[in-house]
């Protein structure tokens, strides 16, 4: 998703300059977009089904309400995309430059959607809002605007886009990074990393400020037993230090080794030195997450991959807002070597969202524990798992295989997907 | 409104079998029709720019059943956990055999992804033959209204039915029979040459078959569920189905050797919907029939609220003219004969 942003930036760019450089830029990441889409739509169906087969009474329980966006994902955002991704791939010829733009932008808009879709859901899972229970124990919508502008998934939205932006930016910095260490295609190394640093400072920034800070608000408020085990606070106390590096020991209810912030959880929190805040200490142990460590720790390195994101980019817009950049090697190697963090901060945001609501499904309704499909015996489960696990595995090796290959093959080769885009700029 | 929403999705589940059929059929004649890299790459630029979009009919019927039916998708699918798991299994091997072939010209590589989209395509459209030879057969559902069916029990109907007994074998053959069928109406439509005369000898093979099949299936199904026909008793005007599916048939035997590509190729669309349609109109109200009659998943007692399917009408309206036209605009664009040359595949 973050890609898609970043080749309409590309494409942009080439359509207004009329620069063939940046439309064979657009052409190269459109190429590892297009392999990238092909993973994710294989992979992206079977999430559709296991609401069913995996998770069958929660479907029972909530599809009254979470139905809705779960329809309106594949009717508005699928459709859309799938359809112009057609277009985009196959269709260069038969299009006009600018409809081929607009036909790159229809795929932006329908995965951007898709997102906000899938959103709004985790949202109503997080923060159940819009429903009444009816008669047979199930949820149903009673304010269809309330549950889609549900105020949780805004937030939650912009965060995870902008860690979808920040992800994107990342990789196409350290291609380029690392076509200017190696001495190829320097032009467009330049490029990728002229536009990865300055998108990727952009959201980087926005990941931390406001849109991570506003989503940790909503935590305190909502589910501040999430906040407590997120932040390892096992004692509610007034001036609660911020914990930045320690191990959480669940049994003894302390943190190992820590190096804290006197005070600083407070101020984050409620903006007072010495707001008092809660720890577990104030829940019963039966509504604790149940993994408090393996939250703990998703938590933390979220949070510190993302100051290093900062960091990182906000050094590289200074050095080449004074022309330094493409000469400084040794910053050339930290953005080629960071390509893997972002992957790792987003799936330790994720574990950070999802673990942090357990016990609950839906939090406050339903828990995990009932909603699963009884009726599948672990044995199909276990089955069915390795299965996947199997494939995702071959999946992944074929696609890091065929990305290694474009990126050796570099912006200027013939073959694969969209090789002759716009035959009028050669 | 709850009717309505169960001929919307009976609609879209049917749109998508005539959409995504042509192109697994196209899969399944694939090894054989093909043979030369040229020919394939033909075949597969036939169905590249549409494939994804046509099995996205798939997703959005999914994601409105679930939307309308929430308790009907919550007890199918978890009953037919094992067979759509492995649905899902061929999908992504489908997926990445169609788009993965291309990036490495070589034999080896390529040959094995041949055989991967090939292979799958076959099996996806047993798979769905069978899914709905067990919807009209009937599955064990209990008080709790749910069940969970093996793949195979004794290939007999007993009260614990397996996903394949001889029935739903019988379907499943048949889907792939008829989709192998469409398929080569539509590769017939979209190439020429030696190709093209050969995915016509495909088509004029399969029409015996068809036939014959239709047949058999038709009168199995009374054999197994004689209430099946009380929907037609009761509303004459139904019959008016089956004549379409015969005249449909008639259409194809007739357009095929004459070379009217198109016109064989709408006739087995029309055939493909109007077999869906009669099955929806013999189960309804019946969404998924109980072995035991009793227990029978309804429109009635699977749906979500009034409130929400009124809502979600305003915005599938308008959702479904926007996909229609996304279609209509595809297709368009490629419209015509496959031309070899142009980018991908």
């Amino acid at each position: 998703m973050g890609l898609a942003l970043l080749i309409v930036v590309l494409k942009t760019i080439g359509l207004r300059r009329n620069d063939p450089v940046y439309h064979e830029a657009a052409r190269f990441w459109g190429r590892i977009f297009g392999i990238n889409f092909v993973l994710g739509v294989v992979t992206g169906i079977p999430m559709e089904f296991q609401f069913g087969t995996n998770w069958s009474h929660f479907s029972r329980f909530a599809g009254g309400v979470i139905g809705q966006t779960l329809g309106m994902e594949g009717m508005f955002a699928f459709f859309l995309e799938s359809a112009f991704l057609g277009l985009f791939l196959y269709g260069e010829k038969r299009l006009s430059a600018r409809a081929h733009w607009l036909s790159a932008v229809a795929v932006f808009v329908g995965s951007w959607l898709s997102g906000y879709f899938i959103i709004a859901t985790d949202a109503f899972m997080q923060h159940p809002v819009g429903y009444f229970t009816a008669s047979d124990g199930s949820l149903q919508l009673s304010g269809f605007w309330d549950f889609v502008l549900n105020p949780w998934a805004g937030w939650q939205y912009a965060h995870n886009m902008s860690g979808a932006a920040i992800t994107g930016s990342f990789i196409m910095t350290a291609v380029g990074a690392f076509y200017l260490l190696s001495g190829k295609w320097t032009t467009h190394g330049r490029i990728f990393v002229k536009a990865g640093v300055i998108v990727g400072c952009v959201f980087s920034v926005l990941q931390i400020f406001p849109t991570g800070d506003r989503q940790g608000k909503m935590v305190s408020d909502q589910q501040p037993v999430t906040l407590a085990a997120m932040e390892g606070l096992f004692q509610g106390q007034t001036g609660a230090p911020l914990v930045i590096v320690g191990q959480p020991d669940e049994k003894e209810g302390k943190i190992d080794n820590p190096i804290e912030v006197p005070g600083m959880l407070s101020m984050l929190t409620y903006k007072r030195w010495n707001a008092n805040v809660r720890g577990l200490d104030a829940f019963p142990r039966q509504d604790w997450p149940d993994n408090i460590p393996l939250l703990y720790y998703s938590y933390h390195i979220m949070v510190g991959l993302g100051t290093f994101f900062v960091a990182v980019m906000v050094v590289s817009l200074f050095l080449l807002w004074r022309g330094r950049l493409f000469n400084a090697r040794w910053m050339l190697w930290i953005l080629m070597l960071a390509a893997p963090f972002p992957y790792i901060a987003n799936t330790a945001g994720w574990m950070t969202a999802e673990l942090g609501r357990q016990p609950w499904l839906v939090y406050g309704l339903m828990r995990t524990e009932a909603g699963y499909s009884t009726m599948v015996s672990a044995g199909n489960g276990m089955f069915t798992l390795l299965g996947f696990m199997g494939i995702y595995m071959v999946l992944g090796i074929l696609g890091l295989f065929l990305i290694r290959r474009e990126i050796e093959n570099g912006p200027l080769a013939g073959t694969g997907f969209a090789s002759n885009l716009h035959p009028e700029v050669k | 409104m709850v009717s309505l929403w169960f001929w919307i999705v009976a609609a879209m589940v049917a749109t998508y079998v005539v959409l995504d059929g042509f192109d697994l059929g196209a899969g399944a004649i694939y090894l054989i029709a093909a043979k030369t890299n040229e020919e394939r790459r033909r075949v597969l630029r036939a169905i590249g720019p549409v494939w994804d979009g046509n099995e996205v009919w798939l997703l959005a019927a999914g994601g409105i059943l679930y939307f309308a039916f929430p308790q009907l998708y919550a007890s199918s699918f978890s009953g037919f956990y094992l067979p759509l798991t492995i649905v899902l299994w061929l999908l992504i091997l489908r997926g990445i055999g169609i788009e993965f072939r291309a990036h490495i010209e070589t034999p080896i590589w390529q040959d094995f992804f041949d055989v991967v989209f090939s292979v799958s395509s076959i099996l996806l459209a047993v798979f769905f033959g069978a899914a709905l030879g067990n919807v009209v057969r009937g599955v064990p559902l209990d008080v709790t209204g749910y069940f969970f069916e093996p793949l195979w029990t004794n290939f007999k109907l007993g009260p614990q039915t397996g996903i394949l007994d001889w029935y739903t074998v019988l379907t499943g053959v048949m889907a792939l029979v008829t989709l192998t069928a469409h398929g080569s109406y539509y590769v017939a439509l979209k190439t020429d040459a030696d190709l093209g005369r050969r995915a016509r000898g495909f088509a004029l093979l399969c029409w015996p078959l068809q036939f014959f099949l239709t047949c058999i299936s038709m009168v199995a199904t009374y054999f197994i569920r004689p209430e099946i026909m009380g929907n037609y008793e009761r509303h004459p005007i139904g019959l008016l189905i089956p004549i379409v599916v015969i005249l449909s048939l008639a259409m194809m035997l007739w357009a095929n050797p004459k070379g009217k590509e198109k016109l064989a190729f709408i006739a087995s669309s029309l055939y493909l919907a109007f077999m869906l349609v009669g099955a929806a109109f013999a189960l309804y109200p019946v969404v998924l029939p109980a072995r035991d009659h009793q227990y029978d998943l309804t429109i009635y007692n699977t749906a979500a609220s009034i409130h929400g399917l009124s809502v979600g009408l305003v915005w599938w309206t308008l959702s479904a003219m926007l996909a229609v036209g996304y279609f209509v605009f595809v297709y368009r664009m490629f419209r015509g004969k496959v031309q070899l040359g142009e980018g991908h595949y």
